[in-house]
C-alpha cells in the first residue's frame, strides 16, 4: 500500500531522514515514535504525498509518487485517511460539513444518517452544527479522525492524535483507532507518548517504528 | 435555462460553500460587472445608432440632389425652363420639381423670420431632383447644364455627404472598439478579483487539497462564484442601461444624431447578450486565474 525504498528527505539543509525502507501491509498497526523534531510529521507527509522524497523512492498503492500528477495525488488522498497534527478545518463550515468534506470534494453524495452515526461514534453528535473554532482540542482531534475515516480509506495515518487531550480522551481515541484496525484498516500513529503505546500493546499487536539518527528503526518488543 | 440558474445559484448549494463568502470582493465584482454592462449598452446603442445613421445618409441622400440657379431676374425663368428641359431628357432621374417661392419662404423662415420679402430678394431658384437607383451621370449632367443654363449648379450632395457618412462609420467602429475594451477591462478586473479571492483563501485551498480535492473542484468553486457574480452584475447594469436609453428624448424624424441614440426594432434584443457575454468573460478569466494559481501552490 505504502512503500518506501531508501527514501530520504531534507528541507534544504542536511538530510533530516535518510535510507528509510518500509512496506506497509494491509491490516497492520504501527506506532511511529521519536523525539520532537525527529521528523515524524515529515515521514507521514511522505506517506500521503504532500512531500516528495529528496532521495530514494516512495510509492503509494503501487505508483511511484514522482510519476503522479497533482490530481492523481489528490485522488490517492481519498484512499488514505489522515489525522493532521494541527487538525485543519474550514472554519466557516459546521463540524458536520467539515467531516463530510472529503465526500463533497470527491463529488460523492453525503448520507446524513451515516454522517450522524459517524459523529456519534466519535462522540460529537451534539456538536454537529458547531463551528470548528468553538470546539476544544480533543473535540477537534476526534472530528479530524471522523473526517479521516469517512471515505473508508484503506490506511489511516494519525499524527499525534492525542497531542493535546487528557489521558481519558487519549484512551478513547486509541480505542477508535484500534476498532478501525479490527475492521481491516492499516493504522500508523505518530506519537512520543510511550504510555499510549504500552496501553495499545495490551489490546492489539502493534509494531513500533522509531526515528533516531535520521534513520527509521523497527524497535524491539520491549520498548 | 434551469441548469443555468442552478449553475449560477451555486453559491448557496453544497459544494459552493467550501469557499467562505467574501462580502467585499463579491460586491466589488458585482459593481464592476454592472458598471461595465451599463457602458456596454451605451457603446452598443452608439454603434447601432451610428450604423443606422450611416446607412440612412448614404442611402437617402444618394438619391436626392439639388440644382441651384443663380441668374439675373430677367433670365431666371428661361434658365429654369432650360434646366427642366435638360432634366426631362437625362437618364437616371426619377423625378424633379422646382421649388415654389412659398416653399422657399418656409425653408428660410426659421432663419430670417416670417416677414422675409422673398420676391424682393435675388434668391436662387432651387430644383429638387430624385435619382433612380442607378443614379445619374453627374459629370455629364453638369456639362449639359453649363451649356444650356450657365447659372445652374448641380449639387448631388456627395461633397458634404461623404465626410458625414465617414464620421458616422468612424463612430460605429469606435463604439465596437469600446465594446472590445469594455470586455477586456472586465476580464482584467475579474481576474484581479479572482486572484485576490484565491490568495485570501490560501488556507481553504490547503485544507481542500489535504482532504483530496482535485484542482478542478477547487477552481470550480471559485469560477462558478465569479461567473454568477459577473452574470447578475451585468444583468443589473444592462437593465439600468436599457432604462437609461429608453429615458433619452424620443428620436424625431429629423433623425438628429444625438436624439437617435438608441435601439430600433429587433435591435432591442442586442443588449440582452451582454449578461451572458459577461458571464462567459468571467468564467474564462477566473478559470484561467484559478488553474494557474493552483499549479503554483502546493
Ligand atoms: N517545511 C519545513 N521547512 C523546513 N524545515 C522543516 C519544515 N517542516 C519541518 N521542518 C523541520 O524538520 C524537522 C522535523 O520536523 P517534524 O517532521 O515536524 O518533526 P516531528 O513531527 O517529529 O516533531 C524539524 O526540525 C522542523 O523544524
Ligand atoms: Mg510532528
Amino acid at each position: 500500500m505504502i512503500e518506501l525504498q531508501n527514501a530520504a528527505m531534507s528541507y534544504g539543509g542536511g538530510e533530516l531522514l535518510s535510507q528509510m525502507s518500509l512496506r506497509l501491509q494491509p491490516g497492520s498497526f504501527h506506532f511511529l515514535t521519536g523525539p520532537s523534531g525527529a521528523g515524524k510529521t515529515t515521514f507521514l507527509k511522505l506517506c500521503y504525498g504532500e512531500l516528495l522524497p529528496s532521495g530514494g523512492h516512495v510509492s503509494l498503492f503501487g505508483r511511484d509518487v514522482f510519476r503522479m500528477d497533482r490530481d492523481e495525488i489528490a485522488r490517492t488522498r481519498q484512499r488514505i485517511g489522515v489525522v493532521h497534527q494541527d487538525c485543519q478545518f474550514l472554519d466557516h463550515l459546521s463540524l458536520a460539513e467539515n467531516v463530510a468534506l472529503p465526500l463533497t470534494v470527491a463529488g460523492k453524495p453525503v448520507n446524513s444518517a451515516e454522517l450522524m452515526e459517524l459523529l456519534g461514534w466519535v462522540g460529537l453528535k451534539r456538536h454537529a452544527d458547531a463551528l470548528p473554532p468553538q470546539l476544544s482540542g480533543g473535540e477537534r482531534q476526534r472530528a479530524a479522525l471522523a473526517r479521516a475515516v469517512i471515505m473508508s480509506p484503506e490506511v489511516i495515518l494519525a499524527d499525534e492524535p492525542t497531542g493535546n487531550v487528557d489521558w481519558e480522551m487519549s484512551q478513547r481515541l486509541l480505542a477508535l483507532l484500534i476498532e478501525l484496525n479490527r475492521m481491516g484498516k492499516s493504522v500508523v500513529i505518530a506519537t512520543h507518548d510511550l504510555n499510549l503505546i504500552r496501553a495499545a500493546k495490551a489490546q492489539v499487536s502493534a509494531r513500533v517504528l522509531r526515528i533516531a539518527n535520521q534513520r527509521l528503526h523497527l524497535a524491539g518488543a520491549d520498548l | 435555462m434551469i441548469r443555468l440558474i442552478e449553475f449560477l445559484s451555486f453559491e448557496k448549494t453544497g459544494a459552493g460553500r467550501v469557499v467562505p463568502p467574501t462580502g467585499f470582493t463579491a460586491r466589488l465584482t458585482l459593481f464592476t460587472a454592472a458598471a461595465m454592462a451599463f457602458l456596454a449598452v451605451f457603446a452598443l446603442a452608439l454603434s447601432m445608432a451610428t450604423g443606422r445613421l450611416a446607412d440612412r445618409w448614404s442611402e437617402a441622400l444618394a438619391r436626392s440632389a439639388t440644382i441651384r440657379i443663380s441668374a439675373p431676374a430677367e433670365q431666371m425663368e428661361t434658365q429654369l425652363a432650360a434646366v427642366l428641359n435638360v432634366l426631362s431628357t437625362t437618364p437616371g432621374i426619377a423625378s424633379y420639381r422646382a421649388l415654389e417661392l412659398s416653399e422657399m419662404e418656409a425653408l428660410l423662415g426659421p432663419w430670417f423670420g416670417p416677414d422675409l420679402p422673398v420676391d424682393a430678394l435675388p434668391l436662387p431658384r432651387l430644383v429638387e431632383v430624385v435619382e433612380t437607383d442607378d443614379g445619374v451621370d453627374a459629370e455629364g449632367l453638369r456639362l449639359r447644364l453649363s451649356t444650356e443654363a450657365p447659372g445652374a449648379v448641380f449639387d448631388d450632395h456627395t461633397r458634404w455627404r461623404r465626410p458625414l457618412v465617414e464620421a458616422a462609420e468612424r463612430l460605429r467602429s469606435l463604439g465596437l472598439l469600446s465594446l472590445l475594451l469594455i470586455g477586456g477591462a472586465t476580464a482584467g478586473m475579474i481576474t484581479l478579483a479572482a486572484q485576490a479571492a484565491l490568495a485570501a483563501n490560501g488556507q481553504v485551498i490547503r485544507v481542500l487539497r489535504l482532504v483530496g480535492a482535485q484542482d478542478r473542484f477547487i477552481a470550480r468553486a471559485f469560477v462558478r462564484r465569479f461567473t454568477a457574480r459577473g452574470f447578475w452584475g451585468a444583468m443589473l447594469g444592462t437593465l439600468l442601461g436599457i432604462f437609461a436609453v429608453l429615458a433619452l428624448p424620443e428620436a424625431d424624424d429629423a433623425g438628429g444624431f444625438l436624439t437617435g441614440l438608441g435601439f430600433a426594432g429587433a435591435g432591442w434584443l442586442w443588449p440582452l447578450i451582454v449578461p451572458p457575454l459577461a458571464a462567459l468573460v468571467a468564467y474564462v478569466a477566473t478559470r484561467f486565474a484559478a488553474l494557474r494559481m493552483l499549479r503554483r501552490i502546493a
